[in-house]
């Protein structure tokens, strides 16, 4: 059984931060595995783990450029086989990707790689869109579940039960057939962290790099009706008090008005 | 120009986000003066209808498919009225069902899908605002198409209140009876010995604090103020707290007198679960944190310098972290 899992490396915007242009300032921006894919990896590698027959490979994808590969090497270091990353001067110099151009993408290499089970994040936690799985999922023409948080796979009737997380603490209880792209949610495991052994094993693990030609695909891909005008921080909408001082004002400042309004008595 | 919104219901209920559609979407069709038709698939679709029918309604279309919701049943509905009434904008609610389905419509009808929309202005195609990073900044996005798909921020719009006079509709649509995706039923998770839901006073904890060893301070934190200790999702995610601490949208909805958020950031799912409490204060030691769009007090500073400080100034003594 082959796992396909997505991986994207996001930005973190440090506290004090730039804006420049349409975007964040490259100088305040670290990078990442994000959150909600590293819990994928995590169960991708599970089941490889599971499996007696040590018969699961696990082959992450990821569209980014070669500064990625330090993100997609932690999650060979995690347990994934090997790494395919596509790149290309056409998607550098685009101003964002559309949702439709990192379906487009991932489906070529999914199309590539065949295979039974395709793990995404729910969400990049950079620009959250929560779309691209689904409408991976669609364009490949497989089944798929959004928001899962727990899932027991039945390889040989080739389905999938899986929780989906509601709203309101509900989970619906869903089967579906494979091959299927499920988007994860954290707290579905416990990620690990990569040993060093990992880490060592990881350089030597295989990580394939294509651009647009390779995967069948050419700088139309990039093309979108969606373009960014602006980005700024918002006006902050509240009107917060903030105390000032010392921790040691601040915290007496809290306490008086906690006093005050009768939180506590002392 | 003109409008099709995707209602959502659950286990009987029309959800709120439903109705917050429709005031979104009568805005986006008043821009040009178009029509606002509302769908909705499976469940009692005509008690639903009835409830459907506000104020700015064209046109209520019911799909008589199924009691809850399946996203094969959605897509198939969706997709076909789509293609009869060929609106302008598909408006969806951006909630976790809505993700599972609108992406893959998007898809197949081929046209651009822009998610988690929190406000708009229609023109020529649209200019939709988002948030990005976090909430640390917004973004504009000019959407250049004769047809586009948006998903709106459930509790970014009032809901429509007033009856109006829609005409109700059936929609017969063929939807496919191999479903590769079945539903089998639904459970409540969260139960336990303590019901945030019903405190006073909450002191909530975030990744702020870092390690599992640290939590005792929060605790203690909680103790001397004789609140109670709850979440975000983190901390329950990776195992420091139990299911029933967790505040937001796949946790709790508090509305304490007093919520106390410490290095918490204030992201959109948690804000969901506290942003009915009376006061809110924070402790985050980021300016930018979004946190402080909706706290009325805040202390920016760090967590491990002022929470000590705190419960000292209430005679209790910090544990060692
Ligand atoms: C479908 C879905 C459902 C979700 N449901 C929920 C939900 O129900 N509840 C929920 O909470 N989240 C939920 N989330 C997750 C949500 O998007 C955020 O990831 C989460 O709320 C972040 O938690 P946090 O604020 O504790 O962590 P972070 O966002 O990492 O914030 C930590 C904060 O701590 C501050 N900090 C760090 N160190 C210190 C210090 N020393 N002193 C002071 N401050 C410090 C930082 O400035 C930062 O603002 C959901 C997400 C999805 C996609």
């Amino acid at each position: 059984m082959k796992v396909l899992v997505t991986v994207k490396e996001v930005a973190e915007v440090d506290d004090e931060f730039r804006i420049s242009g349409l975007d964040i300032d490259e100088g305040s921006l670290e990078y990442d595995l994000n959150e909600w894919d590293d819990y994928a990896v995590e169960e991708a590698v599970q089941l490889s783990e599971a499996d007696e027959t040590d018969d699961v490979e696990v082959v992450t994808v990821t569209v980014g450029p070669e500064r990625a590969e330090e993100t997609v090497r932690m999650a060979l270091a995690k347990g994934a086989d090997r790494a395919v990353r596509v790149w290309d001067d056409a998607l550098a110099e685009t101003q964002f990707l559309d949702l439709d151009a990192k379906a487009e993408l991932l489906a070529a290499i999914a199309e590539e790689e065949e295979p039974d089970l395709v793990l995404s994040g729910v969400q990049a936690a950079d620009d959250t869109n929560g779309a691209t799985g689904v409408a991976l999922a669609e364009r490949l023409g497989v089944e798929w579940a959004a928001v899962v948080n727990a899932m027991e796979l039945d390889a040989d009737a080739g389905v999938a039960s899986v929780r989906r997380e509601l709203e309101g603490g509900v989970e619906e209880l869903t089967d579906v057939e494979l091959p299927a792209v499920l988007t994860i949610q954290t707290g579905i495991n416990e990620p690990r962290y990569a040993s060093l052994r990992g880490i060592r094993q990881a350089q030597r693990k295989p990580l394939e790099v294509y651009d647009l030609d390779d995967v069948g695909l050419d700088e139309s891909v990039v093309d979108s009706p969606v373009e960014r005008t602006d980005m700024y921080e918002p006006e902050s909408e509240g009107n917060a008090t903030v105390w000032e001082g010392s921790p040691e004002d601040t915290a007496e400042s809290l306490a008086e008005f906690l006093r005050d309004e009768g939180v506590v008595d002392a | 120009m003109s409008v099709l919104a995707v209602a959502e219901h659950r286990r009987g209920d029309l959800r709120d986000v439903s109705l917050e559609l429709i005031t979104a979407g009568r805005r986006l069709a008043d821009a040009t003066g178009g029509d606002l038709d509302v769908v909705v698939v499976g469940g009692d679709v005509d008690a639903f209808a009835d409830r459907l029918d506000r104020e700015g309604v064209d046109t209520v279309y019911t799909v008589d498919e199924g009691e809850e919701f399946n996203h094969e049943v959605y897509a198939d509905a969706v997709e076909q009225l789509h293609a009869e009434l060929e609106p302008t904008a598909l408006v969806a609610p951006n909630s976790v069902n809505g993700l599972d389905y609108v992406p893959a419509v998007a898809e197949r009808l081929d046209v651009p899908l822009i998610t988690d929309v929190i406000d708009f202005e229609a023109g020529d195609g649209i200019e939709v605002t988002r948030e990005q990073y976090g909430g640390k900044v917004e973004t504009a996005y000019d959407v250049d198409a004769d047809q586009y798909a948006v998903t709106i921020r459930p509790a970014e719009y009032p809901k429509a209140e007033a009856s109006g006079d829609a005409t109700v509709e059936a929609f017969d649509a063929d939807v496919a009876d191999d479903l590769g995706t079945t539903v089998n039923g639904f459970e409540e998770v969260g139960g336990g010995d303590v019901d945030i839901t019903e405190a006073d006073v909450l002191v909530s904890v975030g990744r702020g604090i870092e390690e599992e060893d640290n939590i005792p301070l929060i605790e203690e934190l909680a103790d001397t103020l004789g609140a109670t200790l709850s979440s975000s999702r983190p901390i329950v995610d990776n195992g420091w707290l139990p299911k029933n601490r967790q505040v937001g949208q796949s946790g709790k909805v508090v509305t304490p007198d007093v919520y106390i958020a410490v290095g918490i950031s204030g992201a959109v799912q948690h804000v969901a679960g506290m942003k009915g409490a009376d006061t809110i204060v924070a402790i985050n030691s980021d300016p930018s944190a979004p946190i402080y769009d909706i706290a009325d007090y805040g202390i920016v500073d760090d967590l491990f310098e002022v929470v000590p400080e705190l419960i000292e100034a209430f005679g209790g003594e910090a544990p060692d972290v």
